[in-house]
């Protein structure tokens, strides 16, 4: 493979940044430029709902200059993404539209889950040193303008990821009328932030001590410079080390953090509230080590793309990551593993098998599993309306790695497990499910019916199964001496629709061995 | 400690520091031992200097009288202070200046075959037919008399020109003098060589002698009383508003206009010029006594720069020096492969521009190269650089140019270029709001097969192939990783993105430099508080930073031993009991003007060397865009200390500052005669010529496979 040069741009909700990169066999991924500039969109959105005129102009110089740049070096691929301001901007699609109209650029507006997913695999691209970090429990946190999202991680298995809506440029513009001193405003900050963790303790962390804590954005790491090892690209500070510079930084306004610490001026007012939430997070979690990697979400954006095209290549596996989360979701609603577990094997063996039918793709795969891992939790709630609980359920809670749309879909297929599939023209209104997204959700839905059907009684009876096509017909063989009327049963009511979906007559059979 | 260091007779004030200089360069106008045409430029130099510095400083000053601003400077004293003392010394080095041109230089120049005429009457015959066949012919048409009376009010005189004052009077209607004016037309030479004299001497005439010969025919019905030649200058200073100016070019270009207009603070006059004319200048252009300066010769002696052109002379004249190829560098590949080789040194004059030079032609016509960037400050008319960026973007290459306008005197000719160069397809940046760039940076972006290489280009001048003949510079050429990293970020920062999150080697001004500078030197103070050897050598144009010059004197009471070669303006005293003991200053003033900034710190032995483009001066560091690098290949930083170490060794051209604030020159006797500049053109010559003459060995040497690497 020769050298490939990527670009990657991130709106962001205080700065616009545009990074390039080079991936080539010898060296990896390397960033060669990174231009950055202060576009304060996220004060917009939270004091208008929108993002005022003024600053679209003014996004669409900088995104015709970066876009100069990029042909510069002659780039051959790109991802522009868009985080937080976009999306709780009430003119988004007006917004968006007009942007790539002036641009010639196409804007991916990220949602949350997908953006920290993305920060988080910054972070693992550093492959070595990360899996390092995280043998011991570890929390993510990600600093941002409006909000803060904080994942957890438990022996190199993600468990789940919260967003907390304090950001340091909010809580400036929110608490600022009311600061008495600064020591004032550390008290208030505090507050309001160990209010919020209180919760978070109670349902994720328990009695866990969090020793590692990964501090992504609010620029911390201008203040650790100090600290920065060459060798290493996460710099570490220990508990009593950040005391020690927190003690110096907490009373200085920012002009003198400016001058003291060398911070460019724009940045020193948001790393005072920083500070303030990492040492209140490393109280409430016991962290002994602070974990500062200099990546932002461009990193992410390239190492990403890279992974996917298969540029560079990466041992850790973020699909075990989404799984993982999903599978800690099913375990907080009291899901049976061993039910869950089951169905998975068959339902993967099924969509294998039947790949040339259904067209769908990995991702596809993945959706699947996690629709199967998730298929019961509305039980949690109530027995009776199961399929609309569930559906609840999946959209009031973040999957890291999932985008919204794919969210929506596993939201759908497991509410379509148990309740009437509805014609496309009676969907859902108020969706961004479209005709193809509606195909996929069909077909998931048959696959997740169907093997639901083989489980019918939550024994595991069929552990034993076989799959195979054979023109128009999937025959499923499952090798027991278990009672399966009821399974056998169930499986032709659930069987007319995989039929109708896929033109395949899936058939059930038990084999007795002796 | 703190505190200590700052006492006001600690500091030499800068404009005093200044003329010192310019009578440094006036010594070598005196200086016998040197060639005759070399003397004249010489002196010819102590004038443009000295109507800059009246323009710019003197001028300023005034300002601040007029805005009644009181605050005293470094070394205590308060504007009007400072000017009655500029003008004491100013006067003293007028005087000076022609007792040499009139003592010395002329009857030098007779002496040797050449008479310049001073008065129209001496000429012969045949020269005053010449004379005034010139004037009828070439002269006449081009003047435009102006008179003053009651309904036409006095004219305009524009700045620096030279014109010839007369009082006429009505033909018969004698006592009633009128005044009137003609200027001394500059587009025509100002010196007219003419027939050559019986004895053979070549001869030449001044244009205003020539006018002043002919006056009558201006004034038909007018009697000439008398007639004198006057020049005057006027405030020159531009500054801009730039939160004012919503259009920075426009700005300037307005500024340019009315430059002519300032307030007049020089008054130059004949020495015999009559009373009565003297009077009504004085009163009209509204010139107090003090700023008339009677002068006992020819105005404006610039016009010897001309003189020092004249064809067949040479022998009074240096050779003119070539500069020589660059060792270790060829012809044969291009620049890139040579710059990945190894880092390479430029120290100019005495090697050639041409390696730069072509480091943008060559990158212009590459075509792996995507980017060419750089930062262009004063660009000589014709530049091939600015040629070859045209042609880079024209290649369709990405080109960024930062065009700095607000280069003094310059402004006029960088819009023209920067605007050409903007319809090439050029990236250009004119200028950045309320700081000068001064840096010199030049960045080639190259995807070769690895990956993206940077090549970068960093220097103490100006990206000026004429200056780049007459100034000494040294610049690096070089890949390293890191440099090219912080390269990229410059000119991020330079197009108005934010700063990088590090730096990896370059300190920038005026955000990072000076910090770094006083932590050096600060640091070197400890080295000597722990008992290890601490030293610093620094080279420089102007010393004139309080801050910096207090750390130095903590430095040398600390123990430091410190060398500085300052060619200008230097506000630090030496030999201070307990303060400057250390620090010993010297100025190189000689064939070439030292313009290289080098900076050397001992660092308990892991000593590091860098150069840049500042000054120790506030306005470097402050106010502008300064760019000081590291000096890392150990082969060039043995070169740097070669050069710090001839400079520190110079017995010719050498100037030493003593405790007095007089410099002086070094007594030879008994000594190695050395001259720096002599000593590099010689070292370069031989060095080229080592190159192209391997040494003869009986050994033969096989050549190896030339695509291997």
């Amino acid at each position: 493979m020769a050298v490939k040069m990527f670009a990657s741009i991130s709106i962001g909700s205080s700065e616009t940044e545009m990074k390039i990169f080079e991936f080539s066999p010898r060296k990896g991924m390397k960033e060669i430029d990174c231009i950055n500039t202060r576009l304060n969109l996220g004060l917009d959105v939270f004091k208008m709902n929108r993002i005022s005129t003024k600053n679209i102009d003014e996004l669409c110089l900088v995104l015709n200059e970066f876009k100069r740049i990029m042909e510069g070096y002659r780039v051959e691929d790109y991802k522009v993404c868009a985080t937080s301001a976009f999306r709780e901007s009430k003119n988004i699609l007006v917004l968006q539209d007009y942007i790539e109209k002036q641009t010639g650029l196409s804007i991916e507006v990220l949602a949350n889950s997908e953006q920290r997913f993305l920060d988080y695999k910054a972070i693992a691209s550093v492959t070595a040193e990360f899996e390092t970090i995280i043998q011991n429990a570890t929390a993510i946190v990600d600093i941002g303008g409006s909000s803060m999202q904080i994942s957890l991680f438990d022996k190199d298995k993600l468990i789940t990821t919260q967003n907390i809506r304090i950001g340091n440029v909010t809580t400036k513009e929110k608490l600022a009328p009311y600061e008495k001193s600064r020591t004032h405003f550390e008290t208030m900050v505090t507050e309001l932030l160990n209010h919020e963790l209180a919760g978070f303790n109670k349902l994720y962390q328990k009695d866990r001590q969090i020793k590692n804590l990964i501090v992504v954005g609010g620029n911390l790491i201008e203040l650790m410079k100090r600290f920065q090892k060459a060798n290493k690209k996460i710099t570490s500070v220990s508990k009593e080390q950040f005391l020690e510079v927190y003690g110096k930084v907490i009373n200085l306004n920012a002009d003198e953090l400016a001058a003291g610490f060398d911070i460019s001026t724009e940045k020193a007012p948001i790393i005072g509230p920083s500070a303030i939430y990492c040492k209140c997070l490393m109280e409430n979690f016991g962290v002994e080590t602070v974990w500062l990697p200099g990546f932002s979400l461009n990193d992410g954006l390239a190492y990403d793309y890279a992974e996917k095209k298969r540029y560079i290549k990466c041992s850790h596996s973020f699909e075990e990551d989404i799984i993982a989360a999903a599978r800690s979701i099913s375990k907080r609603y009291k899901c049976s593993q061993a039910h869950i577990r089951n169905l998975e094997g068959i339902a993967l063996q099924v969509f294998d098998r039947m790949k040339k039918v259904h067209g769908l793709s990995e991702r596809d795969r993945l959706l699947l599993q996690i629709s199967v891992i998730l298929h019961n939790c509305g039980k949690f709630i109530s027995l009776e309306d199961v399929s609309e609980c569930a559906y609840n359920i999946i959209m009031a809670t973040e999957i890291i790695g999932l985008s919204h749309t794919e969210r929506e879909m596993i939201a759908y297929t497991v509410k379509f497990n148990t309740s009437a599939f509805p014609d496309y023209d009676d969907f859902d209104t108020g969706t961004s499910i479209g005709s193809n997204d509606y195909l996929r959700i069909a077909k998931l839905t048959a696959i997740l019916r169907l093997v639901n059907a083989l489980d019918r009684t939550h024994k595991q009876k069929c552990s034993e199964v076989t799959v195979v096509l054979k023109e128009h017909e999937l025959k499923i063989t499952a090798a027991t001496h278990e009672d399966l009327t009821l399974e056998a049963g169930t499986f032709r009511e659930k069987a007319d629709f995989f039929e109708s979906v896929f033109h395949v007559q899936p058939v059930f059979r038990q084999k007795k061995t002796f | 400690m703190a505190g200590t260091f700052d006492k006001p007779e600690y500091f030499i004030n800068r404009e005093c520091s200044w003329l010192g200089f310019n009578e440094r360069v006036l010594s070598e106008a005196r200086d016998k031992s040197l060639p005759l045409l070399e003397r004249l430029k010489f002196l010819s130099i102590t004038a443009s200097n000295l109507d800059e510095f009246f323009m710019i400083r003197v001028a300023s000053l005034k300002d601040m009288v007029h805005a009644k601003y009181t605050k005293r400077d470094i070394a205590g004293m308060t504007p009007q202070e400072q000017l009655d003392v500029i003008g004491k010394r100013a006067h003293e080095l007028v005087h000076q200046q022609y007792v040499t041109y009139n003592r010395s230089l002329l009857p030098a120049l007779r002496q040797n075959g050449f008479e310049l005429v001073t008065e129209h009457e001496a000429l012969t015959e045949k020269q005053k037919e010449y004379a005034d066949r010139y004037f009828e012919e070439n002269v006449y048409p081009v003047l435009t008399p102006m008179a003053m009376d009651s309904s036409r009010p006095f004219p305009l005189i524009r700045n620096k020109t030279l014109n010839i004052g007369a009082l006429i009077s009505k033909k018969g209607e004698k006592g009633k003098a009128e005044f009137a004016t003609v200027q001394v037309p500059s587009v025509l030479p100002r010196i007219i060589q003419l027939p050559d004299s019986e004895d053979g001497h070549k001869c030449g005439i001044l244009l205003e002698e020539m006018i002043e010969r002919n006056i009558d025919k201006l004034f038909l019905n007018y009697d000439v009383v008398c007639a004198h030649p006057y020049r005057i200058m006027r405030n020159a200073d531009l500054s801009i508003d730039e939160d004012e100016a919503a259009d920075l070019l426009k700005e300037i270009q307005k500024q340019l206009k009315k430059r002519q207009w300032g307030e007049v603070i020089r008054l130059e006059i004949e020495e015999k010029m009559e009373p009565k004319l003297l009077k009504t200048l004085r009163k009209e252009l509204n010139v107090k006594e003090e700023d008339v300066y009677k002068i006992s010769g020819p105005l404006d002696l610039t016009f010897l720069m001309k003189l020092y052109g004249l064809e067949g002379m040479d022998e009074y004249r240096y050779k003119p020096y070539h500069p020589q190829p660059v060792p270790g560098m060829n012809d044969e590949e291009d620049i890139f492969t040579q710059i990945r080789r190894k880092d390479i040194l430029l120290h100019h004059p005495y090697m050639t521009f041409d390696p730069v030079v072509q480091f943008v032609k060559q990158a212009a016509v590459d075509p792996n190269v995507l980017a060419i960037k750089q930062t262009l400050y004063r660009v000589s008319g014709h530049s091939p650089i600015v040629a070859a960026l045209a042609q880079a973007a024209e290649n369709g290459k990405q080109v960024s140019v930062l065009v700095e306008l607000k280069a003094r005197f310059d402004e006029e000719n960088n819009i023209i270029w920067a605007q050409m160069l903007e319809k090439a397809g050029c990236h250009v940046i004119y200028g950045l709001h309320g700081l000068k760039t001064h840096s010199k940076i030049t960045l080639v972006v190259r995807r070769e097969e690895d990956g993206i290489r940077r090549y970068v280009h960093l220097g103490t001048g100006n990206y000026n192939d004429s200056t780049a003949k007459l100034y000494t510079d040294c610049g690096i050429l070089t890949c390293s990783e890191p440099i090219g990293e912080d390269a990229t970020a410059v000119f991020n920062m330079l197009s108005g993105y934010s700063e990088p999150k590090s730096w990896n080697r370059l300190a920038l001004a005026p955000i990072w430099l000076r910090d770094r500078f006083t932590r050096l030197i600060e640091r070197e103070k400890q080295h000597a508080l722990e008992g290890k050897p601490a030293r610093i050598i620094a080279k420089m144009n102007s010393l004139c930073d309080k801050e910096i010059i207090e750390s130095l004197y903590e430095a040398s009471a600390a123990g430091v031993k410190i060398d500085l070669i300052i060619r200008g303006i230097c506000c630090l005293k030496v030999g201070i009991p307990n303060v400057s003991e250390n620090i010993t200053v010297r100025s190189i003033v000689g064939t070439f003007l030292e313009h290289a900034r080098i900076f050397y710190f001992m660092n308990g032995g892991d000593e590091e060397f860098y150069m840049a483009s500042a000054d120790w001066m506030p306005r470097n560091l402050d106010k502008r865009v300064e760019i000081m690098f590291p000096v890392e290949a150990p082969d060039i930083r043995e070169e740097v200390r070669h050069i710090l170490d001839i400079q520190l060794a110079d017995n010719m051209k050498a100037h030493i500052l003593q405790p007095d604030g007089s410099y002086e020159k070094i007594d030879r006797r008994g000594k190695v005669l050395l001259n720096c500049h002599d000593y590099f053109c010689e070292e370069a010559e031989r060095r080229a010529w080592h190159a192209e003459n391997p040494v003869q060995s009986r050994v033969f040497v096989p050549m190896e496979n030339p695509g291997k690497n």
